[in-house]
């Protein structure tokens, strides 16, 4: 798939998270519209699993550390056959196990997560587990810069550098806003790849909605003994002018009319695209 | 441990002293892991504690060392059992059931992983050092967490067949470890089976229901108390969860009292639990929970502690007696 593919594909996505969250009534739209791409360049260019390859014990693992994100996560698990797109309506709903965090209940779900800081200590987990057994298979999480204040995270950052986890990748969802603000303000992080760096890791920085860029930083060989961490810039709301860098769509639901607004300015941008691959 | 009567009643009741639970968990994983590379050890600075130096050294490639940084040591266990690793997350019960309890709850029970966590030097084990080392809380929030099953052991024998039992276990385990030398309660025939107490004596007047390194005092009192011509009954509840009701509604209804004893706040453990099932069974006896109560500990060591609350031959017969007047 091409790179204009992909980015038609996300149009889509965008679609089909706002819908979930509007059908919800609850979500984190802002967020799950920054990690879309990143989600997107994962789960169709990087990550080998696939509905039939998700039992195999050598299928890459993916653990979303950033759980609230989880509309965008099963949009992508839909898109990618994991389960019918119809499935997006039942989330938050009664009885459904799409509940407003990802479940192992759900196909291609690894892990159990929402509350914050856990999935990096997991994956360091699972890239151990690899190396023991010799295993080819890489583990990728993605952590949301806000995120970054909850200790465990530095915990796992020593010990993924200690036991130089090449296998392990880390992707920070770099939309500098949190539900209270901005993340400078609620609790500075900054300079985060200086940060990562001295703790022993190799860090990229790239722009969270370039796919060609995302894919390199993704698939380009890990430093010899070292984890990765790629900081991917990305703009909170994205694909949406009014939720673009507007905190308040961390977890806004959109009200109808919004979510008409913002369907159009999808359809406007897929249309473009499509103009644009003729 | 215990008083010079206390030690004659063992020797009258042919008890022989064993050795800690802990060192019996650590040989006992050692043993399994040499001929199941699968199993792995995560420790955080705790190897020493946790009795595994010679694991670490006979089977280095089998454990991970997290330091001082028990959030990260339950994910990482998680982490590996999801990807096929029988690990156990081995660390001071104190820091385990407290600081990585959301870890607990999520990574491991809610994830659902087969991943086993060993609380060492549980409960006051650590008592001179004071209520940042204590557990006495453990049992209570475990309880309260979906998926995961509480043992604490009463002897090596109980601990050799809880490690066994982990090892296998396919869902989530807590195993629950002090550091103290244990009487042998039990025979190697005995038969051990999660979820079911293994009666140490029968009696029907006042039954005890203990768990962990408080039922080999139990086993005493009621030794003391034959000589006053009570009979009682010693339950060794190992399994918190699951619990044996079974055993329980029956001590309840065939006994005139219920005592119960635990290493562990009076809130939220064992005696909340057998409380809570004899009332819901309809059985009403006299009933008194023996633990450490709702206050800052008084300062010492395990023995001190256990003295300064009645968790002893003397304490739990005084117990027993009032209780039947």
């Amino acid at each position: 798939m091409t790179d204009r593919e992909l980015q038609l594909k996300a149009t889509h996505l965008r679609k089909l998270t706002l819908e979930a969250i509007v059908g919800a009534g609850a979500g984190h739209t802002g967020g799950g519209l920054s990690c879309l791409d990143i989600l997107n360049v994962l789960y169709n260019r990087i990550l080998n699993v696939s509905p039939e390859t998700f039992s195999s014990p050598t299928r890459d693992r993916y653990v979303q550390s950033k759980g609230h994100s989880v509309e965008a996560l099963y949009a992508v698990l839909a898109d990618r056959g994991f389960f019918p797109e119809a499935d997006l309506k039942t989330i938050c709903h009664y009885q459904s196990h799409m509940v407003g965090h990802p479940t192992r209940h759900i196909a291609g779900i690894e892990m159990n997560t929402g509350a914050l800081g856990h999935g990096l200590p997991i994956c360091i987990g699972m890239a151990l587990a690899a190396k023991m057994d010799s295993a080819s298979y890489r583990v990728f999480t993605l952590l949301g810069d806000g995120e970054l204040a909850e200790g465990s995270n530095w915990e796992a950052g020593l010990a993924a550098a200690h036991y130089k986890l090449d296998n392990l990748t880390a992707i920070i969802d770099h939309n500098t806003l949190q539900i209270s603000g901005h993340t400078r303000d609620v609790m500075s992080n900054e300079p985060l790849d200086e940060k990562w760096r001295a703790f022993g890791w190799a860090v990229k920085v790239v722009n969270g909605h370039d796919y060609a860029a995302l894919t390199e930083a993704l698939s380009q060989p890990a430093e010899i003994g070292k984890p990765t961490c790629i900081i991917a810039n990305t703009t909170k709301g994205k694909g949406v002018s009014f939720m673009e860098n507007v905190a308040k769509w961390h977890h806004g639901v959109p009200s109808e009319s919004e979510l008409k607004q913002a369907l159009a300015e999808l359809d406007a941008a897929e249309k473009l695209l499509q103009k644009e691959m003729k | 441990m215990f008083t010079p009567a206390a030690k004659a009643m063992a020797e009258k009741l042919g008890l022989k002293m064993g050795r800690a639970n802990l060192d019996e968990f650590a040989t006992t994983l050692e043993e399994l892991a040499k001929s199941n590379p699968n199993i792995v050890a995560v420790t955080s600075d705790s190897r020493g504690s946790g009795k595994l130096a010679p694991f670490g050294k006979n089977l280095p490639k089998q454990l991970v060392e997290v330091g001082i940084a028990e959030q990260n040591l339950v994910g990482i266990t998680a982490g590996l059992a999801a990807c096929g690793k029988k690990s156990f997350g081995v660390s001071p019960g104190c820091f385990l059931t407290a600081r990585s309890l959301e870890q607990i709850k999520n990574d491991i029970c809610y994830s659902d992983v087969p991943a086993v966590l060993i609380g060492i030097s549980s409960g006051v084990s650590y008592g001179a050092l004071g209520t940042t080392h204590h557990s006495l809380h453990d049992l209570a929030v475990l309880r309260a967490i979906n998926n995961l099953t509480v043992i604490v052991p009463a002897d090596n024998f109980e601990s050799r067949q809880a490690i066994l039992f982990a090892a296998k276990a396919t869902k989530p385990v807590f195993v629950r470890f002090g550091k103290a030398a244990m009487f042998n309660l039990h025979k190697p025939e005995t038969k051990f089976e999660v979820g079911k107490a293994i009666q140490l004596r029968d009696g029907n007047d006042v039954a005890f229901i203990a768990t962990g390194e408080t039922a080999i005092h139990a086993l005493l009192a009621a030794g003391q108390l034959a000589e006053r011509g009570l009979n009682c009954r010693v339950l060794s509840m190992h399994s918190i969860k699951p619990l044996d009701t079974e055993a329980i509604l029956k001590a309840g209804r065939e006994c005139r009292a219920v005592v119960t004893v635990e290493e562990h706040m009076v809130h939220g453990g064992l005696g909340e639990a057998c409380a809570s099932v004899l009332l819901q069974g309809g059985v009403g006896k006299p009933f008194r929970i023996v633990g450490i109560p709702d206050e800052e500990t008084v300062p010492g060591a395990q023995a001190d502690i256990f003295r300064h609350y009645g968790i002893s031959m003397e304490g739990l017969s005084e117990v027993a007696v009032k209780l039947l007047k």
